[in-house]
């Protein structure tokens, strides 16, 4: 694999390792936002390899994991449906709703596919026409370009029988609102890599400005990460605060214009609500009015009834990074990536699962802080 | 595909039916049952044991003997370079294999959906002919039921197979020890991705061949000149590798360490599992198995296993050790160390 395996590179990580241990004298708390950077940075080994002065923090960048309880119980009570074929990615089928999950209801016969694009799901449409197909477009600004399109393509095409069910929640406004919160110890930033390659990294410097933190855009590759991390502390150290981007390789400064575009078309800014976190505002896409008759939410008139997060589950604490995954009493005793109490622990981007999936919590090798 | 099975496709032209596709009937035992045994499909098996057509086969056992059985539901039943037929006894072959046994006899049980044609099933004969002459098993028993469409998914396939255990065998869970070595046969992962690559919804454009094969032959060789040396085999099919791995440290209640270095894994497959977010530890293997092996002979097993068929790759990817019982330890290929846990129900694509 061309141009990755280089940032595996043994020998490169030791020396970031290095100088990462050379150049920090103090503790330093470090969020990266993105689960994907999470699961990176699990997958490989990597947070028992950092010094001890480099605390990382996982953040809320885990797109199963801050989407509703109400909502997935919307998606479910959907899919039930006779004449609906539900369509998601992957991850999202085994969340648990307040009583059951996707998985669950397609066992018992609903039908849910798992699909890797929300174009897909726009041919289903057209091949089921006595269906309605509907997509629960969930995630950050990745996924929103191909959200975006699968609208555009079926209003051009007049699929009537197509409608997303819309979860969409932008990074900055989740790391204001960590930044916001007085019990965080995080002093700096590991952007999203894969959303500044959508998004771009301007909107990053009123962040930087405000709060007077470090904000290095940063990739998913042990070397990207080490490089990120170095680059952050390298900023604390000396006192400054700075929008840098360690992912230059892939992020321009403007991000995808034709995506963003696309995006632009389809969507407006709303508040939104984040599961563990709250309501927080102006974070999240909803369809704008043009093309509501492909909203799910509004064909289908479906009242939900709030429902209360299970109570002993801290998810909310470890989305923001002020608990580990560990300081939950659940954690790996009645909270497992089986038998889930909150979404953290379903996609392996989740804090909890990356926890549990690679370092178990009776093992040695977690560092427990 | 390779020279032989092409042959054999163009040697076995399908008969001339007056049905082209599977009815209810055809399961029903009489007269359109007996017409699809009579019709030349069938005449791909022919054998003393299935000649007969009793109610069963006659045949004789001595000594210690393995006895298994597999049901093969994959979808879709057609897959590059294979199909479930090829599979069904592959899948049977290579459990007797582990068991240390030389495969002999396999009964075959098809649950048919309605509707599918002859064509397809013709293939599935002639691919199951391939197999199992390659494996050097009989075809001695059998049954076909077809169930109403919606009742099935196209074909499923039952095998049951016994096999003579090799003088030489002693392989057995309790026989794993502190400082074994780990070994895989081949490339990871291959067969798995060669599945997702024309799974409904996933198609993407490759040139990865399932690498479904009986592994008979090579452990019969192994064990010729290795004996009770190797202490375990095991086919990592569902759930891959870690999962057969967390499954021998649970049990035996010892330690194992892998390095990811030493895992062979093809460049086009480990894309796609990048592609598709997919762990290749965790991705379903059907052409290569795991041999845990007394570490004095390692090297010369590992010399061996490479100059046999489809085993090139073969590597030493770990070993049993006596820190974290129960447990399976990977050294990332930069030093890092995380637990391989079992997998969590199906392994699904993860968003971003």
């Amino acid at each position: 694999m061309k141009f990755l395996t280089e940032y595996r590179d043994a020998k490169l990580v030791k020396q970031l390792l290095d100088q990462i241990a050379k150049t920090v004298t103090q503790p330093w708390t470090i969020m990266e936002v993105c689960g994907g950077q999470t699961h990176s940075l699990v997958k490989n080994g990597l947070l028992n390899m950092l010094p001890e002065n480099v605390q990382m923090i996982h953040g809320p960048g885990c797109p199963v994991c801050v989407t509703p309880l109400n909502l997935i119980d919307k998606a479910i009570h959907l899919a039930e449906k006779n004449n609906v074929i539900l369509c998601s990615f992957g991850d999202m089928l085994r969340v648990p709703g307040s009583k059951k999950s996707l998985l669950q209801i397609k066992a018992e016969g609903a039908d849910v596919r798992i699909l890797y694009s929300p174009l897909e799901a726009v041919d289903l449409a057209i091949k089921n026409p006595e269906k309605e197909v509907i997509f629960f477009a969930v995630g950050f600004e990745t996924t929103a370009p191909a959200n975006a399109l699968s609208v555009l393509l079926a209003y051009e095409k007049e699929v009537s029988n197509f409608s997303i069910l819309t979860s969409h929640v932008l990074v900055p406004p989740a790391m204001e609102a960590v930044m916001n919160d007085p019990d965080s110890n995080i002093k700096a930033f590991l952007a999203a890599g894969h959303v500044c390659t959508i998004m771009g990294i301007d909107e990053y410097y009123p962040l930087v400005d405000k709060y007077k933190m470090p904000i290095v855009v940063t990739g998913f590759e042990p070397v990207d990460l080490l490089q990120g991390i170095l680059m952050c502390v390298e900023q604390l150290e000396k006192g400054e605060y700075k929008l840098e981007n360690q992912y230059s390789r892939v992020v321009k400064s403007e991000g995808n214009l034709m995506a963003r575009n696309a995006i632009e078309k389809v969507f407006k800014i709303e508040d939104r609500e984040w599961r563990g976190i709250g309501n927080i505002q102006q974070s999240g896409y909803e369809l704008r009015d043009k093309y509501q008759s492909h909203n799910a939410n509004l064909k289908f008139k479906i009242k939900i009834d709030k429902v209360s997060e299970c109570k002993d589950c801290i998810a909310g604490l470890v989305l923001k990074g002020i608990k580990k995954p560990q300081q939950c009493s659940q954690f790996g005793n009645n909270c497992t990536p089986e038998t889930p109490l909150g979404a953290p622990m379903v996609s392996s981007e989740g804090a909890c699962a990356a926890y549990y999936h690679f370092h178990q919590a009776n093992n040695d090798l977690v560092p427990i802080s | 595909m390779n020279d032989t099975k092409l042959k054999m496709q163009l040697s076995c032209p399908m008969p001339k039916l007056d049905f082209d596709i599977i009815t209810l009937g055809h399961g029903s035992g009489g007269l359109l049952t007996n017409r699809l045994l009579d019709s030349g499909v069938f005449n791909l098996f022919q054998n003393e044991y299935l000649d007969k057509r009793h109610d069963g086969a006659f045949i004789n056992l001595e000594g210690a003997t393995a006895f298994t059985t597999d049901s093969f539901v994959i979808s879709p039943i057609f897959f590059p370079d294979s199909n479930i037929g090829e599979l069904a006894v592959n899948g049977t072959v290579n459990d007797l294999a582990m068991c240390g046994a030389i495969p002999e006899y396999l009964s075959l049980s098809f649950i048919i959906e309605e509707g599918l044609s002859m064509e397809e099933f013709w293939k599935i004969l002639v691919a199951i002919k391939f197999a199992s002459e390659k494996a050097g098993v009989q075809i001695v028993t059998g049954d076909t039921k077809v169930v109403e469409r919606g009742k099935g998914d196209k074909i499923f396939i039952n095998t049951t197979g016994i096999g003579k255990i090799h003088p030489n065998a002693n392989i057995d869970l309790t026989r794993v020890e502190i400082g074994d070595k780990i070994i895989v046969s081949d490339n990871l992962a291959t067969h798995g991705i060669a599945i997702m690559s024309v799974r409904e919804g996933l198609e993407f454009e490759t040139d990865i061949l399932s690498d479904t094969s009986n592994l008979n032959h090579n452990v019969c060789s192994l064990l010729d000149e290795f004996g009770d040396k190797i202490h375990l085999l095991k086919d990592p099919t569902r759930g891959g590798v870690a999962t057969v791995l967390t499954e021998i440290s649970r049990d035996s209640k010892l330690g194992i360490d892998i390095f990811q270095e030493f895992i062979p894994i093809d460049e086009q497959v480990s894309g796609a599992c990048e592609l598709l977010g997919l762990d290749p530890l965790y991705v379903a293997n059907e052409g290569i198995f795991i041999s845990i092996v007394n570490a004095e002979i390692a090297d010369r097993y590992l010399q061996k296993l490479r100059t046999l068929e489809g085993s090139a790759n073969a590597s030493v990817i770990g070993e049993i050790v006596k820190e974290h019982k129960g447990q399976v330890v990977l050294t990332s290929s930069i030093g890092g160390k995380r637990v391989v846990n079992m997998l969590v129900g199906e392994q699904l694509p993860r968003i971003c």
